[in-house]
């Protein structure tokens, strides 16, 4: 139930990134300027808009959450924003990468996307020791999700800012991303950001499941615990005291 | 509302003139941080890009102190129990809390402004002076608006000292780009120029965009 439509998912994820990946290997042209590294942008772009997209929905299934007041949209925020900061470790790599490739070095501050995605980074970097540094579940799913509003506002404010201050000192083409792509490689992007995207669904529901899983067991555990503690209760009256050794918590909770 | 909100004001400012927990600690803050500053950089006097970093950093890091202080008497003393128990919207308590911190850094800066002027800059004040508390008076504004937020978001935390510059810093990073950048004309040697208003434009956008999620999200932040 918790788990379901997870097998097809996985198949799918897997399927369209191993189409992502011959397509990217086999059917894209190399870059006539960076030559094979430029390859990197198919694995580095998809998943940074994969990464802002996950910071964007974390913060509107915290506003479902405030809405209703029903938790499990905290959760779904919760495992969006952290799966997220994971894939933003993964951006920040492939883009150091191809910056010390192309540009020579691993990081450059006049990229304002690169500047801006380090800074929502970062600030999203909070929101776990914010979380679990509340102890009542309530107000910690509360204030996480309050959080996530705030910084799912703050992330297209800031790329604004980052930009406007990058145009002051370098004038810049701003339609630089997408807007030019030759055919294959632009097909070539837009499979490889599905598979991203789809990736990204797959580990999240595999994340929710597990996560909702471990807490059904906890709660069966809690419930054994208790039901044996009622049977040993009972015990004396049912069974007339025939039995006084204690009992083997395992048994009394074949009910 | 705005009664309620002047009502919790007053009570904050009474507060700080009694204790003075907030305002003496930021200007002294800001003193040392000038002094760190030109031994760090080695220099005896700024123009320019540089004196316009110093300045906004030095706020930034000064106005951390203020928001981590900023509910401590609701936190500490359970006050917040008090304020829930009083008919007071959580609009009236974020208002006043945002209008308690912008008195604060306005505080703060009619000291660390003239000290700066006074220890590290180069070029006069005098003539870019207008422009600049413009630009300091919107800053100041927004970071009222999220320094309210970020206070009552790190209250409950158990690691309330660190969660709040960790929140507090990224989220003013617009305003220290739109800061800096429109105040490094004004602090330059031959002064003048810039373009003021798209930076001014920015820290508006900021202070609405923060003002209108944080009016909407704050009742969470207070609720039961």
């Amino acid at each position: 139930m918790y788990g379901s439509g997870l097998r097809a998912l996985s198949i799918a994820s897997l399927a369209a990134l191993a189409a992502a990946l011959s397509l990217v290997f086999f059917y894209a042209p190399l870059d006539a300027d960076q030559g094979f590294v430029q390859k990197i942008f198919y694995l580095h772009v998809p998943l940074a808009i994969v990464t802002l997209g996950g910071f964007v929905a974390g913060g509107v299934l915290a506003i479902r959450h405030l809405r209703t007041g029903d938790r499990s949209w905290d959760l779904r925020s919760y495992v969006a924003i952290h799966l997220s900061i994971v894939f933003g470790v993964a951006v920040l790599i492939t883009g150091a990468i191809w910056a010390k490739a192309s540009w020579g070095h691993w990081w450059v501050w006049d990229e304002p996307v690169l500047v801006s995605f380090l800074i929502v980074f970062l600030l999203y970097c909070t929101y776990q020791p914010l979380r679990f540094a509340i102890d009542d579940p309530d107000r910690q799913a509360r204030y996480a999700s309050v959080f996530a509003i705030a910084a799912g506002a703050f992330v297209p404010l800031n790329f604004i800012a980052v930009r406007l201050a990058q145009a002051y000192t370098h004038p810049r083409v701003l339609s630089q991303t997408g807007g030019n792509l030759p055919g294959e490689m632009r097909l070539t992007f837009l499979v490889a950001l599905a598979a991203v995207a789809l990736l990204f669904v797959t580990l999240w529901k595999l994340e929710l499941t597990s996560k909702n899983v471990a807490a059904q067991v906890k709660r069966l555990r809690a419930q054994l615990a208790l039901d044996s503690r009622a049977g040993e209760l009972a015990r004396p009256v049912t069974a007339a005291g025939a039995r006084s050794a204690p009992a083997n918590p395992a048994q009394p909770a074949a009910r | 509302m705005i009664r309620h909100a002047l009502t919790i004001l007053r009570k904050d400012l009474t507060i700080e003139r009694r204790t003075r927990e907030s305002v003496p600690a930021m200007a002294l803050f800001s003193l040392t941080v000038f002094i760190l500053f030109h031994f760090g950089l080695d220099r005896d006097s700024l123009d320019g890009a540089t004196a316009a970093g110093v300045l906004w950093v030095t706020l930034l890091l000064a106005a951390v102190l203020a928001v981590n202080r900023l509910f401590a008497a609701e936190r500490e003393q359970g006050g917040i129990d008090a304020l829930l128990l009083a008919p007071v919207g959580p609009a009236a308590l974020f208002a006043a809390k945002a209008a308690a911190l912008l008195l604060y850094l306005i505080l703060l800066e009619i000291v660390a402004i003239p000290a700066f002027a006074l220890l590290l800059l180069g070029p006069s004040l005098t003539s870019a002076l207008p422009e600049l508390l413009a630009v300091l008076a919107l800053a100041d504004l927004g970071l009222a608006l999220v320094g309210a937020l970020v206070g009552a978001l790190g209250a409950e935390s158990r690691v309330r000292e660190v969660v709040v510059p960790l929140l507090f810093l990224p989220l003013a990073v617009p305003v220290i780009i739109a800061g800096a950048a429109a105040s490094e004309p004004l602090l330059a040697i031959d002064g003048g120029g810039g373009e003021l208003g798209r930076w001014l434009a920015l820290l508006g956008l900021y202070a609405i965009v923060f003002g209108l999620v944080s009016v909407a999200v704050f009742e969470f932040l207070v609720e039961d």
